[in-house]
C-alpha cells in the first residue's frame, strides 16, 4: 500500500489490513520529502518502532543533485531506533535488491520466518560505540 | 590576504566554470616562461592537427603564465596561477593588438586540508576557474594533465552546497543598495521544463539572516536549514507550491552568483576571499 503521507485516512480503517512494515522514503533531492518524512512519524504508533519502521533514502546515485544533509538523515534513523537503507531506483540492479531486501524485512515483521521476529532489527541497531 | 584591488579587479564580474584539479606533479614556480613556450607550442601543434578554434581565422595564440602572489588564503597556500590566452592577427605584429580570448586561473584558499597531505613535489591548486571558448579550456586542461599528471574534472554544485551559499552571501554587509536575492528553481518531472524563479528584496533576506544567525562569523547546517525553511513557508504561504520539492539549480546575490553547473560570478572584491575559500572546499571534496 502507497501512501503520500500518514495518517491515512481514517474512512477505510475497517478495511485496512494488519500493517508488518512501514518504509519511509525519502528522495535526497527533495527537502520537502524528509520534511513529509518528519511530519508523518508523529502519526505512528510507538509499537511500530520495534523493527517494524525502516527508512529508505532514494536517489544516492546523484550525489550533485543533494538537497538534504546525510548527517540528518542518520540522526533521523538513530532517533527512531530504525534502519536506514540507501539506494539508487533509476539502477535496476539496485533497485531489484532492495525490493528483495524489503521483500525479506517484511517477511520477518509478518512473522513468516520462524525463529526471527522484528526485534532483532532493534538489536541490530545498537551502536558499537556503546562496547 | 589583503590582495591588490587593481591585480584581482579581472575576476569580478565574469562567469567562471569551476574545475577541481588534484595535486600537480613537479611544477616548478620558476619556469613559468618555460611552461609558456611548451603550451604555445601544443596550442599550435593541435591546430596544424585540424583541431582549429576557429575555422577561416588566421591567428596565432600568445600563451601567459604569471603568479598572483596575493590570492591565496594563508601563507601555507600556494600563490594563484593564472593562464592567458591571446591572439594577435597575423595581419599586425604589434602587441597592442593583442586581444585576450581566453583565460584560466588556479587557486587555492585555505586548502590545508589537502596540502597536508600530499607528499613531496606535488603543488596543491585545487581550484581552476576558466572564461573562454570550451576548446581552449580542453587544450589547456590536456597540456596541464598530460605535463603535470594531474586531472581535471568539472566541479558542480549541490542544491544543498548553494542554500548555504544564498544564506552565506544574503547575510553580508554591503554598502550600497544591492540587487535582489534570486533564488531559481527547476521543477522536476514535468513534460514541459519549469524554471520557479523567486526573488527577495536583499535588505528582507539579511534582516532574516541576522535572527537565525546565532553567532557572527560562525554558520551551521541547522542556521542554514531555518533560513530556507522561513523562505520555503513564505512562498508556500502565497503560492501553495513546495519549493522544497524543486531543484534549487541557481543562487543569486550581490556578492556572489552560483549555477549548479559549477559556474560562478562574484561581484564584489571585499568578499573574493570567502567566496574562493568556499570554492575550495568544495573543490577539495570532490578530489578526496
Amino acid at each position: 500500500h502507497l501512501a503520500t503521507s500518514l495518517p491515512l485516512p481514517s474512512e477505510r480503517d475497517h478495511l485496512r489490513p494488519r500493517i508488518d512494515l512501514i518504509v519511509f522514503m525519502i528522495d535526497i533531492k527533495s527537502k520537502y520529502s524528509l520534511k513529509n518524512v518528519e511530519t508523518s512519524l508523529a502519526h505512528v504508533d510507538a509499537s511500530f518502532f520495534l523493527g517494524k519502521v525502516c527508512f529508505l533514502v532514494t536517489g544516492v546515485g546523484r550525489v550533485n543533485a543533494c538537497s538534504i544533509e546525510m548527517n540528518a538523515v542518520c540522526k533521523l534513523g538513530e532517533a527512531y531506533c530504525s534502519p536506514v537503507l540507501f539506494c539508487e531506483l533509476e539502477l535496476e540492479g539496485i533497485r531489484a535488491a532492495t525490493a528483495q531486501r524489503l521483500v525479506r524485512m517484511l517477511q520477518i515483521c509478518a512473522g513468516h520466518i520462524p525463529g526471527v521476529s522484528a526485534l532483532s532489527f532493534v538489536s541490530l541497531m545498537r551502536n558499537s560505540d556503546d562496547d | 590576504e589583503n590582495a591588490d584591488p587593481q591585480k584581482t579587479a579581472f575576476l569580478l564580474c565574469k562567469a567562471w566554470t569551476l574545475y577541481s584539479v588534484t595535486p600537480l606533479y613537479g611544477f616548478r614556480r620558476g619556469r613559468l616562461r618555460h611552461y609558456a613556450r611548451l603550451l604555445s607550442a601544443f596550442i599550435a601543434a593541435e591546430k596544424q592537427k585540424g583541431l582549429a578554434v576557429e575555422v577561416g581565422v588566421e591567428l596565432d595564440i600568445k600563451v601567459a603564465l604569471s603568479s598572483l602572489a596575493d590570492l591565496r588564503g594563508s601563507e601555507l597556500d600556494q600563490a594563484a596561477l593564472l593562464v592567458q590566452l591571446s591572439s594577435r592577427s597575423r595581419a599586425s605584429s604589434r602587441s597592442s593588438e593583442d586581444k585576450l580570448v581566453w583565460s584560466g586561473w588556479f587557486c587555492c584558499v585555505f586548502g590545508e586540508d589537502l596540502s597536508e597531505n600530499v607528499p613531496e613535489g606535488f603543488t596543491c591548486l585545487p581550484l581552476f576557474l576558466s572564461h573562454g571558448a570550451e576548446t581552449y579550456t580542453s587544450l589547456v586542461g590536456s597540456w596541464f594533465q598530460k605535463t603535470f599528471d594531474c586531472c581535471f574534472r568539472r566541479l558542480a554544485i549541490s542544491p544543498l552546497n548553494l542554500s548555504w551559499m544564498v544564506a552565506m552571501w544574503a547575510g553580508c554587509k554591503l554598502d550600497r543598495a544591492a540587487c535582489a536575492v534570486e533564488l531559481v528553481f527547476s521543477v522536476p518531472r514535468l513534460s514541459q521544463p519549469l524554471d520557479i524563479s523567486y526573488a527577495i528584496h536583499p535588505e528582507d533576506a539579511k534582516a532574516l539572516w541576522d535572527t537565525v544567525q546565532k553567532t557572527p562569523g560562525e554558520i551551521s547546517q541547522e542556521e542554514v536549514d531555518v533560513f530556507m525553511d522561513c523562505l520555503y513557508a513564505h512562498f508556500h504561504r502565497h503560492f501553495k507550491i513546495h519549493l522544497s520539492a524543486a531543484k534549487l539549480v541557481k543562487v543569486s546575490t550581490a556578492v556572489a552568483s552560483a549555477h549548479c553547473d559549477g559556474i560562478v560570478k562574484i561581484l564584489h572584491s571585499q568578499y573574493l576571499p570567502g567566496v574562493l575559500m568556499l570554492l575550495t572546499e568544495l573543490a577539495i571534496s570532490q578530489i578526496q
